[in-house]
């Protein structure tokens, strides 16, 4: 596969490179090229299974590529010693699918937390700052609730707060629209595109959720059987004449991603177990 | 038969996988308690958790093992006239194996399982992940506190244990069955030695409470990250733990008491 | 994270229990406090059979405890049983021709060294062997020793 038609070089924010990521003898990613332009939303999308969230772990270094080299902003980060790699994580935000927020804290407590492990800011300060991050997410009000009393869409919220407390440089969303009925979709989706512009952020959002994720990307990658298979403005994918692109961005059930799970002949499997049984 | 062989190379390897990555896991937990001394909050937030909510049970146990002690050893020992040492019995009995052993048994039950089913639900809701995307090692922040809290609760909790039953068996033996005062105090402190019995005891309990908490924290870092995977990780923990602290109690007693 | 008071509170008093009943398990249980072997001076006896004494057996004067056993060797020169008596210092004006038995509490309790103090003006001092002992009753022997008189009886 060739490289895509990389913007310029000091744009690009994480580059990858022949990725190879094998998960047992299960070959998750097959040589995968990336560019993630700085500044921007770019959209990794694809069907579930193909290993979206493995890739943003390779991207924040929990786990280790086969092959292939990942940079971000400039580091190679497979290469990094446990420090370096530690100091490259609080420059970046992830937002995960479950929200994971520690269970044992409240909302504010929550949010607190990168800022009192990694600055030793007073209290008082970590207060403002806590509160302005809540604000932007519009759940100033929930601050003294605990993780179990919020909804699935707040505690996304809030895990987003707490993404962005150390105002990070990227911030990468694993699946943020699965699960949430419209209203917290819209919620998201506006902020995600809002929190990107007045942060000056850049974003990778994973997801398979196609309308939303298209409307906020800037560029969209599909990744299907360990391979890129389509890039561009959301524009050009949603025009592509691919057929594999048609069949996922128009969500029909078969195709090149074939309906049916790889089985032996079905006329063939009646009759063996008729044969078995009787 | 090759099928058999086959299954036993299986298992040792799993077996030794598993002992390998653990020793590891100590290891790191291990490089990670200078960071909780610097910040006490930590550990004094888990000493709350897995040494204060197990005083209660491991207080009263106590009291009834030193009131069944009590009750046994004076039939015992009235047949041969020799009720009087019926301190000596009790306290022998609880300090040197009693007071670790039980103590552990519940220690794994109540706080050991609760940290397994702890930490395997927070990598289950990537809890644990989250805290690594957010550059704070789990390790440090999380396990690490559990784990010395554990190693320290154990000791202070056998003791209380000890110390209680002692009371129970006196209240029983002085206070139902007649035998006397003083003879039950003064023949107990002729026959228990600080250094060979109280110090002994104390030995065991941190040596089980290092292996419970360990076993537990391990087990829940370790576990499949589902409910089912949860749930079955905080059995093994009960169950391993106790066979642990019964087998090296064994391997203390003789090497402590036994003049083999 | 802030922490309450009340934790910090019930984790204190949680501490604090732990330790008050090490130190009541040092204290009222063990013998610490009854016999410290620190200010103690330590005397020899010779028997020729201590029967079932062992270190850390009580040393008493009079019923009163003084002492205990600190070590037990073999002479196989003189063919006997050397014990070290550890003496607690308070009691330091035993005669010189105090005399050492080994007795046993009650039929089947433990076996102890029992103090018999003697007329000479000289007291024990540290170091000092106590010449005058007498062995451990063997109930064996005893019993044997009674048989065999009785026997011998029966055939005059």
């Amino acid at each position: 596969m060739t490289a895509p038609d990389t913007p310029d070089e000091s744009e690009t924010l994480i580059r990858i490179r022949g990725l190879r990521y094998a998960r047992g003898a299960h070959m998750i990613f097959d040589g995968v090229d990336l560019d993630i332009p700085r500044g921007k939303v770019t959209a990794i999308m694809g069907p579930s299974g193909t290993g979206k969230t493995t890739l943003l772990r390779l991207i924040g270094g929990q786990l280790y590529p086969d092959a292939g080299s990942i940079q971000v902003d400039g580091k190679e980060v497979p290469a990094l010693n446990r420090s370096q790699l530690y100091e490259l994580r609080q420059r970046m935000g992830m937002l995960f699918q479950s929200g994971a927020l520690l269970t044992d804290l409240n909302v504010y407590d929550n949010v607190a937390f990168p800022l009192r492990e990694h600055t030793a800011l007073p209290e008082s300060m970590i207060r403002d700052l806590v509160l302005m991050k809540l604000h932007a997410v519009g759940l100033r009000g929930a601050i003294d609730l605990m993780p179990a009393e919020l909804s699935g869409g707040m505690a996304r919220r809030v895990a987003l707060a707490r993404a962005i407390a150390l105002d990070p440089t990227m911030i990468m969303y694993d699946e943020p629209f699965t699960g949430q009925d419209p209203i917290s979709k819209g919620a998201l989706v506006q902020l995600i595109r809002l929190l990107n512009d007045a942060l000056g952020l850049s974003s990778i959002v994973v997801s398979h959720d196609v309308a939303e994720t298209a409307a906020i990307s800037d560029y969209v990658y599909l990744i299907s059987g360990g391979k890129v298979i389509g890039h561009g403005t959301p524009d050009i994918i949603r025009d592509s004449e691919s057929e594999w692109i048609r069949q996922f961005m128009d969500g029909l059930p078969d195709g090149p991603v074939p309906f049916h799970y790889p089985a032996p002949d079905y006329a063939d499997d009646l009759l063996r177990h008729g044969v078995a049984s009787g | 038969m090759l099928n058999a062989i086959r299954q036993i190379g299986r298992n040792s390897i799993r077996f030794f996988t598993k002992l390998g990555r653990s020793v590891l896991f100590l290891l790191k937990t291990l490089a990670g308690i200078p960071s909780v001394l610097r910040r006490p909050h930590l550990l004094i937030a888990q000493l709350l958790s897995v040494g204060v909510l197990s005083l209660l049970i491991i207080a009263v146990s106590g009291l009834f093992v030193g009131m069944v002690l009590a009750l046994q050893g004076y039939n015992t020992l009235v047949g041969f006239g020799a009720e009087e040492s019926l301190g000596v019995v009790v306290a022998l009995s609880i300090v040197r194996e009693l007071g670790p052993v039980v103590t552990a048994l519940l220690f794994a039950g109540r706080a050991g399982s609760a940290l397994t089913a702890e930490i395997g639900l927070m990598k289950a809701t990537e809890q644990l992940s989250g805290m690594e995307m957010m550059a704070v090692d789990p390790m440090h922040r999380i396990i690490a506190p559990r784990f010395l809290a554990g190693f320290l609760s154990m000791p202070l909790l056998a003791a209380v244990f000890s110390a209680v039953g002692v009371y129970g068996g006196f209240f029983v033996g002085v206070g139902l069955l007649g035998v006397d005062d003083g003879a039950y105090w003064s023949q107990m402190q002729a026959a228990v030695d600080v250094n060979e019995d109280v110090l002994n005891g104390v030995i065991k309990s941190l040596v089980f409470g290092f292996v419970v908490t360990w076993i537990a924290v391990f087990e829940g870092y370790d576990a499949v990250p589902t409910s089912e995977g949860v749930s079955r990780a905080t059995t093994r923990t009960v169950v391993h733990a106790a066979l642990a602290v019964l087998g090296l109690d064994f391997v203390l007693t003789a090497l402590m008491f036994g003049e083999v | 994270m802030r922490q309450s008071k009340s934790v910090e509170l019930m984790v204190g008093m949680f501490v604090a229990a732990g330790l008050a009943a090490l130190f009541v398990l040092a204290m009222k249980v063990s013998n610490l406090s009854s016999f410290t072997p620190a200010d103690s001076y330590q005397v020899t006896a010779r028997f020729d059979n201590i029967g079932g004494l062992k270190v850390r057996s009580p040393v008493t004067a009079g019923g009163v405890r003084v002492g205990r056993v600190a070590a037990i060797e073999y002479d196989s020169t003189r063919f006997e049983a050397v014990t070290t008596l550890e003496i607690d210092q308070r009691y330091d004006s035993f005669p010189m021709d105090t005399s050492a038995s080994i007795y046993t509490a009650g039929l089947l309790g433990e076996q102890y060294v029992g103090l018999e103090p003697g007329g000479a003006e000289e007291v024990l001092e540290d170091g000092a062997d106590i010449y005058l002992t007498q062995p451990a009753m063997i109930i064996e022997k005893l019993v044997s020793k009674f048989l065999f008189d009785k026997a011998s009886g029966d055939g005059e």
